[in-house]
């Protein structure tokens, strides 16, 4: 919103001509997604609320079907009635709140290390991003609850399917766990380090695209800033502190937003995998609907909370 | 002597024409090595060092292991899943569960089926996204900010949230009610029917019929078109992502580009797709290799679109246990699962191979995106 028309005429009429000339190719090259937008995509929006206040009848075989106005019965039904909802629903979140800011970390550390110069960082960029690609859709779901890897790492005979225990954890939690409580940190913190350890590979296949998006950001921070800095005899550390991490303060909160929506859409999410299930049960899709718009707003409102409390510290570099 | 060196010049040992060697009084090698291998400099450096390659290999490792596990179980024979000595490398080396995958789960079709989806899926996505990016970034007018707040609202709201209706809508697809009207069914307005029957242009012959069969509207499901369509509006998957990943590298390029060809005479298509589209294609192969790649492995809309998965056979359709490889034995759910994680393997394998070739663009297009978020 910043772009400016450096056009200087002579004639006041002909500037407006021009800028008239150049918002209306402007409107042109919005236009594909304006007229998907307001002709395929708010419809199917505005459906998908009427569906979710509605009962569905299929009349007779592969038509059709047909929908009846039930009013709320439909929220009531998935509120009150069914006995895993809410339940699911407050453990999904608490997974999406554990998992966001450790996302945002490990991402954000990763980019760091992935922006320094050393021998086979193009190798190790190439490696990192492999997850992006490969591990999505059909893949994430033959990944969820694979033996197979586990099988692969076990050092003794076949996992009894506690999913505990096995070879990948190379720190095991026990251990920092006993690191940790040598020290006078509160138990919720330990908890927190020790199952971000064990969901590491998880956390990892992640990151990706938030890596992405914080090494743009790196790569966009003026080099003579850290040099000045250098000069004036800034240690490492401080320098992450006072110039990478506020120039890069702006990327934290587009991943933190973007990790939400990515988080509540992803397979491995409980929530989502509940109602996809819902989906195909008797009469579930328009219950399925009222679920995933609750839901939905719920993470509206979280998306909104994350917003609001990172604007607040983030810093704009003035560019002028 | 030290006095007599800083008095004279430096002694000249070798002058030739363009290049010249001259003796500097320098502290001995000895001195020269200490003062930089024994400092807590140095050795902080180094520790520094060790500390990031290991973290490094750790993690590129948790990355890399489920493929290797993949692979060494795609080799084994049934037996080597019941004996407790065999872990990576396979005993009993066999390729069946490959050969039982390519022929039995129409390998063949489904790559050709997804090839064709997900090559053209991505390529409009890549320039539609880019169209509307461009748009957005780099051209003033009102409603600017709209557009892109809805963009970003395009992105928020999963679509497995919209999954009913997403179904619907095709499955009797009209805009504004003009399919409905061209095949006799009149305009809807209020709840009435108006001129209902005064054209229907649309032959009444069985392959019109067919595509009829729901209503007024065309029955796009268990064809490509609902994916298609989506890609030309710029709303398919994670397509919010990438328009705004174009719009912040678009508006890293300066302006004066366009205006010099403005002035040149170059009108703003012209331009658009001489001078911005060529600057972009790191970038564009970035969206694209993402495109094509979430397309490819996608099960969420290929499940809802295509539902009768026997006439078009995709990727996510080969996953399943071939028929001659059923065995009934001990080691049967693990023997199974490395069965299903070969389908997956030879699902990705295509992937991985465009992926060597592309990831150089890959990393180019991010270190040049200059990403900002203001």
């Amino acid at each position: 919103m910043t772009s400016e028309m450096k056009v200087k005429a002579p004639k006041k009429r002909k500037v407006a001509s021009l800028e008239r000339k150049k918002a209306r190719a402007g409107w042109i090259f919005v236009l594909p997604f304006v007229l998907g937008f307001l002709l395929v995509y708010l419809p199917i929006i505005v459906d998908s609320i009427t569906y979710s206040f509605c009962e569905m009848k299929v009349v007779g075989g592969g038509s059709k079907p047909v929908f009846e106005f039930v009013g709320w019965a439909n929220y009531e039904n998935a509120l009150f009635k069914n006995p895993n909802y809410v339940s699911t629903l407050l453990s999904g979140l608490a997974d999406m709140v554990f998992d966001i800011p450790m996302i945002l970390i490990f991402s954000l550390f990763m980019a760091v290390l992935l922006n320094q110069k050393m021998a086979g960082r193009a190798v190790f960029r190439a490696i990192f991003f492999i997850p992006v690609i490969l591990s999505t859709g059909v893949m994430e779901s033959i990944e969820a609850g694979n033996i197979l890897g586990d099988y692969m790492e076990g050092a003794e005979g076949i996992d009894d399917g506690s999913g505990e225990s096995t070879a990948s954890e190379i720190v095991s939690s026990m251990d920092v766990e006993k690191m940790f409580s040598g020290m006078a940190v509160g138990q919720g913190l330990v908890e927190y380090v020790t199952t971000a350890i064990n969901n590491i590979y998880d956390i990892v296949n992640r990151s990706g695209v938030q890596m992405l998006i914080f090494l743009a950001g790196l790569q966009s921070i003026s080099p003579a800033i850290y040099e000045s800095v250098q000069i004036d005899g800034a240690s490492s550390w401080e320098t992450f502190w006072k110039i990478t991490f506020p120039m890069i303060s702006p990327m934290i909160l587009v991943n933190a937003v973007y990790t939400v929506i990515d988080s509540f859409t992803t397979d491995s999410n409980v929530v989502m995998r509940f109602i996809s299930d819902q989906y195909n049960q008797p009469n579930g899709n328009v219950i399925s609907s009222a679920m995933a718009w609750m839901y939905f707003l719920i993470v509206i409102g979280i998306i909104a909370l994350v917003a609001g409390i990172f604007s607040a510290f983030v810093f704009y570099q003035r560019r002028d | 002597m030290n006095a007599q060196n800083i008095e004279n010049k430096p002694k000249v040992r070798k002058e030739t024409k363009n290049k010249i060697r001259v003796d500097f009084e320098r502290a001995p090698l000895k001195e020269r090595l200490k003062a930089k291998f024994l400092s807590l400099y140095f050795l902080k450096r180094v520790i520094w060092y060790i500390f990031r390659l290991i973290l490094l290999i750790g993690i590129a490792y948790i990355v890399l292991f489920p493929f290797f596990s993949k692979i060494a179980g795609s080799f084994m024979g049934p037996d080597d899943f019941v004996d407790v000595t065999v872990r990576l490398i396979p005993k009993n080396f066999s390729v069946d569960m490959y050969k039982a995958i390519w022929t039995e789960n129409h390998y063949l079709e489904a790559f050709g089926n997804t090839l064709l989806l997900s090559a053209s899926t991505a390529l409009i996505q890549t320039f539609i996204c880019c169209f509307v990016a461009y748009g957005l970034a780099k051209f003033k007018f009102k409603g600017n900010g709209l557009v892109f707040l809805a963009v970003i609202f395009s992105l928020t709201i999963p679509h497995q949230t919209l999954q009913l209706s997403l179904f619907m809508k095709f499955l009797d697809f009209d805009i504004l009610g003009i399919v409905q009207f061209l095949n006799g069914g009149g305009i809807e307005l209020f709840g009435n029917t108006f001129l209902e029957g005064v054209v229907d242009i649309i032959p009444d012959t069985e392959e019109w019929t067919k595509v009829f069969q729901d209503g007024y509207g065309m029955t796009l499901t268990n064809t490509y078109w609902p994916l298609i369509i989506m890609s030309l509006c710029g709303l398919a998957f994670k397509n919010g992502l990438y328009i705004f990943m174009l719009r912040q590298f678009f508006r890293g390029v300066p302006d004066e580009l366009e205006e010099s060809a403005y002035i040149d005479g170059s009108g703003v298509m012209h331009t658009f797709f001489t001078i911005i589209l060529p600057l972009s294609v790191p970038m564009m192969i970035t969206v694209f290799l993402f495109a094509f790649s979430w397309q490819w492995t996608d099960d969420f809309y290929t499940g809802l679109f295509f539902t009768t998965n026997t006439e078009t056979i995709l990727m996510p359709d080969i996953i399943d246990v071939p028929a001659s490889l059923s065995k009934d034995y001990a080691g049967q759910n693990l023997y199974y699962a490395a069965i299903r994680n070969t389908c997956g393997l030879m699902l990705i394998a295509p992937l991985i191979v465009m992926y060597l070739f592309c990831q150089k663009y890959l990393v180019q297009g991010i270190e040049r995106s200059g990403l900002t978020a203001d």
